[in-house]
């Protein structure tokens, strides 16, 4: 087991959460706005003091210094702005690892600022950092946003090839339902602060996120009434 | 930082520090030959303590400039442009009329309180990851009240000398500053500087982000704390014997970053001693400028300062508009 927390709470944002990880599992965290998958990578890693119990590979990481938390765990938030213009480089080189992902094709940003590159080019630089340190558990928020097609297939496939390699797994928030169909080992459903069902086939889709499938597509729930009728 | 950069540095610094002390030769050489006693003490009682006071004033601002431009992410917060040096000098306007501007202790805790007064102030109005421009507009806010507030009190000065003897501190100056006065800045100043440092790495990784510095087990609000405190001590220290000087703790960290290749946090010991550096020049400037007297410090470094102030701020326009 890679990851266990137990009734894990963030003031206002997350309720009671429990959830399991194994080795080498890639699971996908999927819900609507606000229905706390960041909160839920929040608490794991440590950020705004939550409640609840976490054991990562035996260890609360909470009570890990600067030193030691990269080789537990590793944060990827979903914003990819960051506050200070570092050059790439010692951008990955500030989260504790080396930037030795060929898959990545970082060669040509490594030098440069990170303030100089486009959101995509920031992207795989920032995923970079989160990897790098080869960490047990990978919380990574929507990482494939700003990928064009492509990329998004490539990062995935780099994030499952990562975890392969023994005692390691990923926690990945995702909006789109079918990269999380796509991807993940299991799929957790949340709404309101809540882990609230796992899977995504069964009546709960709808109700949750107010959408169905149909024809292959992801349709409004009422629009596919009002066509029934 | 490299080795040579470092080695320079310092070299720089000695070479200042020596001249600070010893120019200009001719007053000494004179003395020496007519009664060494004189100047001996002359040595000791009036230049070491105003070189000693450059190095520790110039170093605590370049060190607390760098620590305040990481913590709020901005290259152009520093303490005087925050309203943390204002503070300090209401601070301890305001205690010197209590205790007289003899009271080096009072001094230097009323100055402190009132750094820490407008430090707080600022991170609650502008935020701890303040835009620019609510920065500044917060930082101006809080000088103009400080400023207003010090003017207050001058108006109400117990007497023509308090006003006269405020007046003349506020001005800022490393003159006729005892080696006991010197001790009383440059070691607060020396434990700030030094704490400082230790905090150096975590500033680093929070250039990553408040979010991914946490997740790296960094406890942000503590740093946070932390540098404010430090910061309003170290200045503080510093005001409460020789008034606000101004742009120090803005230009040395810019230049600093320069030798760390943009790390914000590693950039507080380079940040330092250009600091120190820069003080000890304007210091040298002011004294060695062919005017007939000695100009007031505070006047030199923003007379240099303001226009590189302005510089960057045009830079940055051009940047945004590009």
């Amino acid at each position: 087991m890679i990851l266990r927390a137990d009734r894990l709470s963030l003031a206002g944002r997350l309720f009671e959460a429990s959830i399991e990880i194994g080795e080498g599992e890639l699971v996908c965290l999927v819900g609507p706005n606000g229905s706390g998958k960041t909160s839920l990578l929040h608490a794991l890693a440590g950020i705004g003091a939550p409640s609840g119990e976490i054991a990562m590979a035996g260890v609360d990481p909470r009570t890990l210094g600067p030193g030691q938390r990269p080789g537990f765990l590793t944060y990827l938030p979903a914003t990819r702005d960051v506050p200070w213009p570092l050059l790439a480089r010692d951008l990955v080189a500030l989260g504790g690892g080396r930037a030795e992902f060929p898959a990545l094709e970082l060669a040509p940003l490594l030098d440069r600022r990170i303030d100089t590159l486009s959101t995509g080019e920031r992207s795989r630089v920032l995923i970079a950092r989160a990897l790098a340190p080869r960490p047990r558990l990978l919380l990574l928020d929507e990482p494939t946003a700003n990928l064009d097609p492509l990329w998004q297939i490539r990062l995935m496939e780099l994030v499952r090839q990562e975890i392969g390699d023994g005692g390691r797994a990923a926690l990945v928030a995702i909006h789109d339902l079918d990269a999380a169909m796509r991807y993940a080992d299991r799929i957790l459903v949340m709404d309101r602060g809540r882990i609230a069902a796992e899977g995504l086939d069964g009546p709960h889709v709808a109700e949750i996120f107010g959408v169905a499938r149909v024809g292959g597509l992801w349709q409004p729930v009422r629009a596919i009434s009002s066509q029934v009728e | 930082m490299t080795a040579r950069a470092s080695a320079l540095l310092l070299l720089a610094l000695a070479a200042a520090f020596a001249a600070s002390a010893l120019l200009p030769l001719e007053s000494l050489r004179t003395l020496f030959a007519d009664d060494r006693d004189l100047a001996l003490s002359l040595l000791l009682e009036l230049r070491l303590p105003r070189a000693l006071l450059a190095l520790a004033y110039g170093a605590t601002l370049g060190a607390a400039g760098a620590a305040v431009q990481a913590l709020f992410a901005n290259p152009l917060a520093s303490p005087d442009l925050t309203g943390t040096t204002s503070g300090a000098a209401l601070g301890a306007v305001v205690t010197a009329y209590l205790f007289g501007f003899a009271a080096p202790v009072a001094l230097s805790i009323g100055a402190v309180l009132g750094a820490l007064g407008a430090l707080g102030l600022l991170l609650a109005l502008a935020g701890p990851r303040a835009e620019t421009a609510t920065l500044l507009l917060a930082g101006l806010a809080i000088s103009a009240l400080a400023g207003a507030l010090t003017t207050l009190a001058l108006a109400l000065a117990p007497s023509p000398f308090a006003f006269y003897d405020a007046y003349d501190w506020l001005m800022g100056s490393l003159i006729d500053r005892s080696l006991d006065q010197a001790a009383f800045a440059a070691l607060p100043a020396l434990a700030a500087i030094l704490l400082l440092l230790r905090l150096g790495p975590a500033l680093d990784r929070l250039a990553l982000g408040e979010e991914v510095a946490q997740s790296l087990g960094h406890d942000v609000a503590r740093l946070r704390l932390q540098i404010v405190c430090l910061t309003a001590f170290g200045v503080g220290a510093c005001v409460a014997i020789c008034g606000a000087i101004g742009f120090i703790g803005l230009i040395a960290p810019i230049f600093a970053r320069r030798l760390t290749r943009g790390h914000p946090g590693r950039a507080i010991l380079p940040a330092a001693l250009i600091g120190a550096l820069l003080l000890t020049a304007a210091d040298l400037a002011a004294r060695l400028a062919p005017l007939g007297r000695t100009l007031p410090i505070g006047v030199v470094t923003a007379l240099i300062g303001a226009p590189f102030f302005l510089w960057l701020v045009a830079r940055m326009r051009w940047k945004l508009a590009s």
